[in-house]
């Protein structure tokens, strides 16, 4: 296992383009000709104005889709399919409803070949890892917003992916609740090593939890400029925006960032008008 | 601290009484409104009768029944039995070739909704068969089928089980359709293979859209039975219809509409069961009593 990740980059894009054609033939490009290495143990931000292809670099890297042009290689091996070294948490509720919490964490290890008893041991420790011990039997319907966000994590993590992938993960949870949530990742994170790709459209969220910041052009998304996040760790997401250097580090990036928001934002302005 | 505790107690009594008064004014007017609408009936079907001629009353009870009537023939149906035998035998058998009907249009639904919703190639190419199937006025198969497989249970069976079919293939199929993307590709990253898909996801999806198909299908299953019954039998409760049908017995009937609106009664609270037991992981939705 070191020695794979002696050898290279964790996630590697090379020259990738992804088309999507709809159904009446029309084609859309959502990436054109993007470049992205993570190292590994990495912590990735990649943000963006909205409709970018953020959740699409994802896709690609996780093997739910495939790229139209252009290589993706994990741990030096291309990717043709959905690999088993990848956890994705998804913007939307995606944990099971019909599942208890403690059968939506277990899923992995089942799916996996794990006997249930197996599974089930080692899905009451993630649980009570993300601080749900109690709520093994509540259905999904049940918890809050948070509490279903910390369902997904657990599930998520207990295949201990060395690939993590996150699509705007908080972006549906209230401040308090997100900064814990966040404070939370790190530590499961530190704990893990996996590198982590990180999509957001919050430019403070991104630098609060990242190594690296990526910003991505207005769609057809392409790399418009990586930044170090030299912020000492272990951080506190709720403070660590206080400190004169994170000012700096947001205002450089934002400078960027503005005008490909600003693009974004005259786009959708022509779309409402015609 | 205590006050404000008995205040709210005091507060949630008062709610619970409103709640039961409004309760018994429901089961009151509900009782009202049929004693109104049978009453009225019983009631115009009596009114300006001259002599035997029944066509000088208001209504005529000869062409339209009377609940007095129908009453009286349920009673004699359950003392002396119908003209094809007891009126338990004429039950089990429709009840029978109902259940059976039901069962078999549920699962081959299941089956076909799930395999054409999943793929996409044979849909493609069955489509639209299957939707000039379903645009067909699929009842007149009962005559198709009581010349091919008689006028036993059989011909019955498979009415029912054209009828049934469709109702629930389309609703499985459409529940697959339906499945949340994310939920798909949280389950393909989590680890799970094409069948663990279908077993884990799609068909815990697709489940409530089928279990609401059941209420309809159901109610097409018992319709089945009845028209089967109806183009040629020896038994069932369709046959007795057509009998005092044939008999210009209005009151017969009315008699045995009465009886198929109890099975159905019956058989929708089982199925409203059978829901709420396997789809417990739903919000309330279900369990509410306004239903009732």
């Amino acid at each position: 296992m070191r020695e794979a990740d002696a050898k290279g980059p964790a996630i590697e894009l090379r020259g990738v383009t992804k088309r999507f054609v709809s159904p009446s033939g029309k084609s859309f490009t959502a990436l054109r000709d993007l470049d992205l290495t993570v190292a590994a143990g990495e912590f990735c931000a990649v943000v963006g104005p909205t409709g970018c292809g953020k959740s699409t670099t994802l896709a690609l890297i996780s093997g739910l889709e495939p790229p139209s042009v252009g290589t993706i290689r994990v741990f030096g091996e291309p990717v043709r399919s959905v690999g088993r070294s990848v956890g994705y948490v998804f913007q939307r509720d995606a944990v099971f409803p019909w599942k208890s919490v403690l059968d939506n964490v277990a899923m992995g290890p089942r799916l996996r070949g794990a006997d249930t008893e197996k599974a089930n041991i080692q899905a009451r420790e993630w649980i009570a890892r993300v601080g749900l011990a109690g709520f093994e039997l509540y259905y999904p319907h049940q918890l809050s917003g948070g509490m279903r966000k910390r369902v997904a994590l657990a599930q998520t993590l207990i295949n201990q992916p060395r690939i993590l992938l996150m699509d705007e993960p908080f972006s549906a949870l209230d401040v308090q609740t997100r900064a814990l949530m966040e404070n939370e990742l790190l530590e499961l994170w530190a704990s893990t090593g996996a590198s982590v790709v990180f999509v957001t459209h919050d430019l403070e969220e991104a630098i609060g939890l990242a190594d690296r910041v990526v910003v991505i052009t207005a769609g057809p998304g392409t790399v418009k400029g990586t930044y170090r996040v030299d912020l000492p760790r272990p951080r506190n997401i709720a403070e660590v925006r206080f400190q004169p250097r994170f000012i700096e580090i947001y205002e450089e990036i934002w400078k960027d960032l503005r005008d490909e928001v600003l693009v974004s934002y005259e786009r959708s302005k022509h779309l409402v008008a015609s | 601290m205590a006050q404000t505790n008995t205040v709210a107690d005091d507060l949630d009594v008062a709610r619970a009484r409103a709640y039961q008064r409004r309760r018994r004014l429901v089961l009151i007017l509900r009782f009202a409104l049929a004693v109104f609408i049978v009453g009225s009936w019983e009631m115009t079907t009596r009114v300006g009768c001259h002599g035997p001629d029944s066509a000088t009353c208001v209504v005529d009870p000869f062409f339209f029944g009377q609940p007095s009537g129908i009453w009286s023939q349920l009673v004699s149906w359950v003392q002396k039995g119908t003209a094809q035998g007891p009126l338990w035998e004429q039950i089990a058998v429709t009840l029978e070739e109902t259940v059976l009907g039901f069962a078999i249009g549920v699962i081959l639904g299941i089956i076909f909704g799930v395999a054409l919703g999943r793929n996409r190639l044979l849909s493609d190419v069955l489509g639209p068969y299957i939707n000039v199937l379903n645009a067909m006025p699929r009842i007149v198969l009962g005559s198709i089928f009581a010349i091919a497989l008689g006028l036993d249970i059989q011909s019955k069976v498979a009415l029912a089980v054209v009828l049934v079919f469709f109702v629930v293939f389309f609703n499985a199929f459409q529940g697959v359709r339906e499945v949340d993307r994310d939920l798909l590709a949280n389950a393909r990253i989590l680890g799970a293979s094409q069948s663990q898909l279908s077993r884990h996801v799609i068909l815990p999806s697709a489940l409530s859209w089928i279990l609401a198909s059941l209420h309809t299908s159901f109610g097409f299953a018992l319709v089945g039975a009845i028209v089967g019954e109806y183009l040629g039998a020896r038994k069932g409760i369709g046959l007795m219809i057509a009998t005092a049908q044939g008999t210009f017995n209005a009151n017969g009937v009315f008699a045995a509409m009465f009886i198929l609106a109890v099975l159905a009664i019956i058989a929708e609270a089982l199925i409203m069961r059978l829901e709420n037991f396997l789809i417990k992981w739903r919000p309330n939705a279900i369990n509410n009593p306004a239903t009732m």
